[in-house]
């Protein structure tokens, strides 16, 4: 098994680890640094369970291989709140009860991170249009949108 | 996943050195497709070619004569963002904005979309609408050919062993001319065509007569499909809803449809002629707003 050494930043920390060429950065997130908060779901590119942030963009890390991080800024779920702080989403979707089992949960926060990071205030077509890429079987998507929604009032969101 | 080399070139040369090695290689841009192919086993390689760090195929630009050249692994997002490019190739952006969810169009690239060579490919009918052709990059120099005679049956395409997708380019359009793209699935987003559609249209500077018009059709044959006859049928015609119907209907006699789980043969060839009569009617707006 040959491992190549990768340093990029994660979660604003620099870091290097090690990994195999056919690893995803979703398997070496999960399975190699310990960070089970991005999920798997689909691993083919249609469920956007495993959405984290490379260089500023929303990816889906089940189709980015571990190797591609080099020299990246990687922004998982663990990196969305501020210390003890939550993301003004994260309190946005606890107040509008906008999870149910919560597996997609982490991937719409940080592709909701993403969409806010952009653009402050988006109308409701645009929260549902950015979020197409993000399942969700629970909740119908009328609350999550909601809960984005009222996280674009809440003020400052942007890390 | 099965164990893979993945190399990273950053020149062109490095590229078509790691071609020749003796392996079987991929190329990794977006890796939309191909990583999911790999992890499936519906795909084997050897070795993955991750061409992001190779400036010709990371950037883009407009040529001197009003062309776009747009190289083989930039992001949908990056061009979509581009003001310029809305304004002025809006067909690019019809087909750039619709391609899966903003996490495929943060990685997801024209280059990626036409290696591909899905019968379905939404880039392919907008781009042979605009008359894009390829730069095809290998050892031995370049070629350029027409984004139409690149492909030949699904998943296929004339792409050489050591030839890699380097740029395509899209020249500079006629003036009074619109483009448009669009595509039916059953849902809002995140699908794949039933059929697609792309057209361009060359009105003369009064704006009351087709000079010229360029109609390509997806999903409704083993490759996509130009279709001269079309376009053909427009030339010197005003563009009338009677023109327009002719066109689609010669456009839908173009079309040989599998029916699938997406859509029958009877549906598919009904909404060639639906798509490309609502697409010309689209085009004429934009030729007329130009």
């Amino acid at each position: 098994m040959r491992r190549t050494q990768i340093q990029t930043t994660l979660n604003g920390e620099e870091i290097d680890f090690l990994c195999e060429p056919r690893q995803s950065l979703l398997e070496v997130l999960r399975e190699d640094l310990g960070l089970t908060g991005t999920k798997e779901g689909c691993n083919n590119g249609n469920c956007g369970a495993c959405s984290v942030l490379m260089d500023g963009r929303v990816v889906n890390s089940c189709c980015v291989l571990g190797v591609e991080a080099e020299g990246a800024q990687i922004t998982s779920i663990e990196g969305v709140a501020q210390g003890e702080h939550l993301h003004p989403l994260q309190q946005a979707f606890l107040e509008e009860a906008a999870l149910q089992c919560g597996v997609c949960t982490p991937g719409f926060i940080v592709a909701a991170k993403a969409l806010l990071d952009s653009e402050p205030h988006p109308d409701e077509g645009r929260v549902r249009h950015w979020l197409a890429g993000n399942l969700c079987r629970c909740t119908g998507y009328d609350k999550i949108v909601r809960a984005v929604l009222k996280a674009s009032e809440m003020g400052e969101v942007s890390a | 996943m099965k164990e893979i080399d993945y190399l990273a070139p950053t020149s062109l040369g490095e590229a078509y050195g790691a071609l020749q090695n003796g392996k079987t290689s991929a190329f990794l841009a977006g890796g939309t497709d191909i990583i999911v192919q790999l992890r499936e086993g519906r795909k084997q390689v050897d070795q993955l070619i991750d061409v992001k760090h190779i400036p010709e195929l990371t950037s883009y630009g407009w040529t001197a004569d009003g062309g776009l050249e747009i190289g083989a692994s930039v992001p949908f997002a990056e061009l979509y963002e581009d003001a310029e490019i809305v304004q002025r190739l809006p067909a690019v952006i019809d087909c750039a904005t619709l391609i899966g969810g903003i996490q495929i169009q943060s990685r997801a690239c024209f280059g990626g979309n036409i290696g591909n060579s899905g019968p379905a490919a939404d880039t392919v009918p907008a781009l042979i609408a605009l008359g894009a052709t390829l730069t095809l990059g290998s050892q031995g120099g370049t070629r350029a050919l027409p984004l139409e005679d690149f492909f030949t049956g699904p998943g296929q395409n004339v792409l050489a062993p050591g030839e890699l997708i380097v740029k395509v380019n899209i020249p500079a359009q006629p003036a009074n001319s619109g483009s448009f793209f669009h595509r039916f699935i059953p849902r809002n987003e995140m699908d794949i065509a039933v059929v697609n559609v792309g057209v361009r249209l060359d009105l003369s500077a009064a704006g009351d007569r087709i000079e010229a018009a360029r109609i390509s059709i997806g999903a409704v044959a083993p490759v996509p499909l130009f279709v001269p006859a079309a376009g053909e049928a427009l030339v010197g015609q005003a563009p009338t809803a009677e023109a327009f119907a002719a066109a689609a209907d010669a456009a839908a006699a173009a079309a040989t449809p599998i029916t699938d789980m997406r859509g029958s043969i009877a549906q598919r060839v009904h909404l060639t002629r639906v798509l490309t009569n609502r697409a010309l009617d689209k085009a004429l707006e934009r030729a007329r707003e130009a």
